[in-house]
C-alpha cells in the first residue's frame, strides 16, 4: 500500500501517455460526469458532488478541492468495448461477385481512470457475456484487450447507490491495476494507494511518495465504513431471483406500466446490458451494403419482433422482461446478478422508477 | 407489376404544407444525382414544371388534407401510384395546421380574411393516412433527408427500410447525450416522440418538441404527470408541448385535450 500525491497520480497519467495509452476518465460536461478522453489530472473535475434521486441528477460545488466526491453519471465504460453503433461489414457488388469487407476490430491501449467499485463488476460481467462465452464478440475482445484501470474506491455514495446490498462496492478488491482511496482535501489531497497487477505496481513504485502509514490506513477504512453504511438504496436479494422467477402474473407489472416510458433510459444507462440489433443499409444502385450493430433495448417493441409481431407489446410485459432477466433469469444464464447496485436506471429513468422499489413490491407480495 | 424495363418513375405530390418536405430531397445534394440516376422523377413542382404521366412507382405526398379539394385530388395519387409515402409531420399527423382542429374554423376564417366567404375549407386538418391507405410514413418537421434516400433505397432494393419507430431516448444514450430532464429539469417530450432526427434538440441542452411525432406504444398520461409534479410545469405548460407540430396525432391530441380544465 502506497500514499500518492497529486503530482504522483499526474506522473502515473504521464507514463502511461507515453506508453501509447489513450487515457479516458470523468469529465464535466452539460451539468453531468461524462466520460471522455483527458489530457491531464488538471482535467479532472474537482470539487464537486452529485445528488441523485429518482429521475433526478443535479451537480453542486462541494467548496473545497477534492477530487472524487462525485458518483457516476449516465456514461458507463462499456461504451469504449461494446460499442454504441459499430459497422461490422461492407459488401460490394463486383459484376456477378460479393465482396465483403469486415470491419477490422479497433485495437490500441486504453487506459481508465476513476473507475468504481461497482463498475469494475460491470466490466467483469460484460467479459463473461461478450467475451468468455461460446459466442465470443472479436470487437468487445480486441477493444478491452490490456485495458489498464485506474479504480477509485467509493467515500461519498451517490443517491441511488446500492453497491452494498449487491456485494460489488463501496471498495474495489479486484480486476484494477491501481485502486486509489482519497483522502483529505484543501491542499492536503492523498490517496492510498493498491497494486493490482505488476504494471500497476510498477507505476506506483515510481511515482508514491512511499509505502501509507498506520494513521492513512486508519483513516481510509473509517471513509470506506462510513461510506458503506451511507448508501442511498438498498435491495434485499436473499431469495430474490427465486422470487422474482414465480413473478410471472403478479400485478405489479401491470401497475408498473402505468409508469414505465419503455424509453429504454435504464437499460442503455445500465453498464451490464448488452442488447443490440444489426441494421443493412444499401446504396440506391444496390452496390454497396453495409451492416451495423447498434445498441438496442429490450423496451423496443422491434426488439422481440418474430414472424407475426412484437412478443412484448406491452410496456408491463417489456419491464418485467428487463427486471427479471438482470436480478432472476442472469443468474441461470451467467451464473450471477446481472445488476452491480450502480443505480443508473434509478437516477436516468426520466420518471424515476426504482429498480429496488418494484423488486421489492414484486417481492414482498410474491404469489406462492 | 410488369417487369422493370425501364427506371421507376417518382413523382411529389403537395397539399396544404410549407414545400419544406420537397426541399428536403432537393437538400440531398449528394445523392441527387444518384437519385435522379436510378429513378425519373416524373412530378417534382419544387424542382421541374416539367410532368411525366402516371401511373406512378412511388408518390411522395407532402402536406395535410383541409380542403374538399384535397380530399378528391389523394384519392386520384393513391389509383395512380404503387406505393404511397407520405412524407413530413402536415402528412403523417396533420401538421401544425391542425392546431385548428381545437377551434372553431368559421370564426378564424371571419377573424384572417376579408373576405371569408371565398374560403372554402374544412374543419379539420388531417393526415393522408386518414383518406387513402399509406405505405410507409416519413416522420419529421421537416423529414430527415437521409430517411427519404433511405426509403428510396429500400425500395429500389426491394427491401424494408430501417425506420425506427422507439423513442428519442435511443439516440441521446447511443450519442452519449446528458439528459436534460433527469439532469437539467428540462421537460423533454423525447420519451413519447420517435426517434429519427439523431437527438438534434437534446444534443443542444433543449427539450425535445415531438417533430417526429408518437413513437410506438408511448405512455403521455405518465409522462405529462412527471412535467407537472417534478418539472414545475403548468397544465397550460403541458398543453402546449403536446400541442405543437404534430397536435392532432392521436395520443398527443388525448394528452392536450386531458389537460383542458
Amino acid at each position: 500500500m502506497f500514499i500518492l500525491e497529486p503530482d504522483g497520480f499526474e506522473k502515473i497519467l504521464d507514463s502511461l501517455r507515453e506508453k501509447g495509452y489513450r487515457i479516458t476518465g470523468p469529465k464535466l460536461r452539460d451539468g453531468a460526469i461524462v466520460l471522455d478522453t483527458i489530457d491531464s489530472a488538471a482535467s479532472l473535475p474537482r470539487g464537486v458532488r452529485d445528488h441523485q434521486g429518482p429521475g433526478r441528477y443535479r451537480l453542486e460545488e462541494t467548496g473545497d478541492d477534492s477530487w472524487f466526491s462525485y458518483t457516476l453519471g449516465s456514461d458507463s465504460w462499456k461504451k469504449l468495448f461494446f460499442h454504441p453503433i459499430k459497422p461490422l461489414f461492407k459488401t460490394t457488388r463486383d459484376g456477378g461477385l460479393l465482396q465483403i469487407e469486415p470491419e477490422p476490430p479497433r485495437e490500441g491501449l486504453k487506459a481508465l481512470i476513476g473507475v468504481r467499485p461497482c463498475e469494475l463488476q460491470a466490466l467483469a460481467i460484460q467479459d463473461k457475456v461478450l467475451a468468455e462465452g461460446e459466442f465470443v464478440d472479436r470487437h468487445y475482445v480486441a477493444s478491452r484487450k490490456g485495458t489498464f484501470i485506474v479504480a477509485v474506491n467509493c467515500t461519498v455514495p451517490g443517491g441511488t447507490c446500492f453497491c452494498v446490498s449487491m456485494g460489488t462496492g463501496p471498495v474495489a478488491d479486484r480486476g484494477y491495476d491501481i485502486s486509489l482511496t482519497e483522502l483529505g482535501s484543501n491542499g492536503a489531497t492523498r490517496f492510498v494507494a493498491r497494486a493490482g497487477s505488476p504494471h500497476g505496481e510498477e507505476l506506483l513504485a515510481a511515482a508514491s511518495s512511499g509505502k501509507a502509514g498506520e494513521s492513512d490506513l486508519q483513516l481510509e477504512a473509517e471513509l470506506l465504513e462510513a461510506a458503506a453504511g451511507n448508501m442511498g438504496r438498498s435491495l434485499d436479494v436473499e431469495g430474490l431471483a427465486a422470487a422474482l422467477a414465480e413473478s410471472g402474473d403478479h400485478p405489479r407489472w401491470e401497475e408498473v406500466a402505468e409508469r414505465c416510458q419503455a424509453c429504454t433510459n435504464c437499460t442503455m444507462a445500465c453498464p451490464t446490458c448488452y442488447c443490440h440489433t444489426v441494421e443493412d443499409s444499401t446504396d440506391l444502385t444496390g452496390s454497396v451494403a453495409d451492416r451495423t450493430r447498434v445498441w438496442d433495448s429490450c423496451f423496443t417493441a422491434d426488439h422481440s419482433y418474430l414472424h407475426g409481431g412484437s412478443v412484448r407489446e406491452t410496456r408491463g410485459a417489456r419491464y418485467r422482461q428487463w427486471l427479471t432477466h438482470k436480478l432472476s433469469s442472469w443468474h441461470d444464464q451467467f451464473g450471477g446478478s446481472g445488476c452491480t447496485g450502480c443505480g443508473r436506471c434509478i437516477t436516468w429513468c426520466p420518471v424515476g422508477i426504482d429498480i429496488t422499489e418494484e423488486a421489492q413490491a414484486v417481492r414482498g407480495t410474491a404469489r406462492g | 407489376m410488369p417487369l422493370r424495363t425501364t427506371k421507376p418513375k417518382l413523382a411529389v405530390w403537395k397539399f396544404s404544407s410549407c414545400d419544406g418536405c420537397q426541399l428536403s430531397l432537393l437538400d440531398c445534394e449528394d445523392e441527387l444525382l444518384a437519385v435522379a440516376g436510378a429513378i425519373e422523377i416524373a412530378n417534382f413542382p419544387e424542382a421541374s414544371r416539367a410532368v411525366v404521366r402516371g401511373p406512378y412507382n412511388v408518390s411522395l405526398v407532402e402536406g395535410s388534407i383541409t380542403t374538399p379539394e384535397e380530399a378528391e385530388r389523394i384519392h386520384k395519387i393513391r389509383r395512380n401510384s404503387r406505393i404511397v409515402v407520405a412524407i413530413g409531420a402536415c402528412a403523417t399527423s396533420g401538421g401544425l395546421q391542425a392546431l385548428r382542429n381545437f377551434q372553431d374554423v368559421d370564426e378564424l376564417s371571419r377573424l384572417v380574411y376579408a373576405h371569408p366567404e371565398y374560403i372554402e375549407s374544412l374543419n379539420n386538418s388531417t393526415p393522408i393516412g386518414d383518406h387513402i391507405f399509406v405505405d410507409h410514413e416519413l416522420r419529421g418537421c421537416p423529414v430527415d433527408k437521409a430517411h427519404l434516400v433511405e426509403v428510396l433505397s429500400a425500395f429500389l432494393n426491394g427491401r424494408k427500410p430501417n425506420l425506427p419507430n422507439h423513442a428519442v431516448c435511443v439516440e441521446c444514450k447511443r450519442a452519449g447525450v446528458v439528459c436534460v430532464m433527469a439532469a437539467h429539469g428540462t421537460p423533454c417530450l423525447g420519451p413519447v416522440t420517435q426517434a429519427g432526427c439523431d437527438a438534434l434538440c437534446p444534443r443542444y441542452n433543449r427539450g425535445c418538441f415531438g417533430c417526429f411525432g408518437p413513437r410506438e406504444n408511448p405512455n403521455t398520461a405518465h409522462l405529462a404527470t412527471w412535467y407537472l409534479d417534478q418539472c414545475g410545469q403548468t397544465p397550460e405548460e403541458v398543453i402546449r408541448l403536446f400541442r405543437g407540430i404534430n397536435a392532432n396525432a392521436d395520443p398527443f391530441r388525448r394528452e392536450s385535450l386531458r389537460h383542458e380544465s
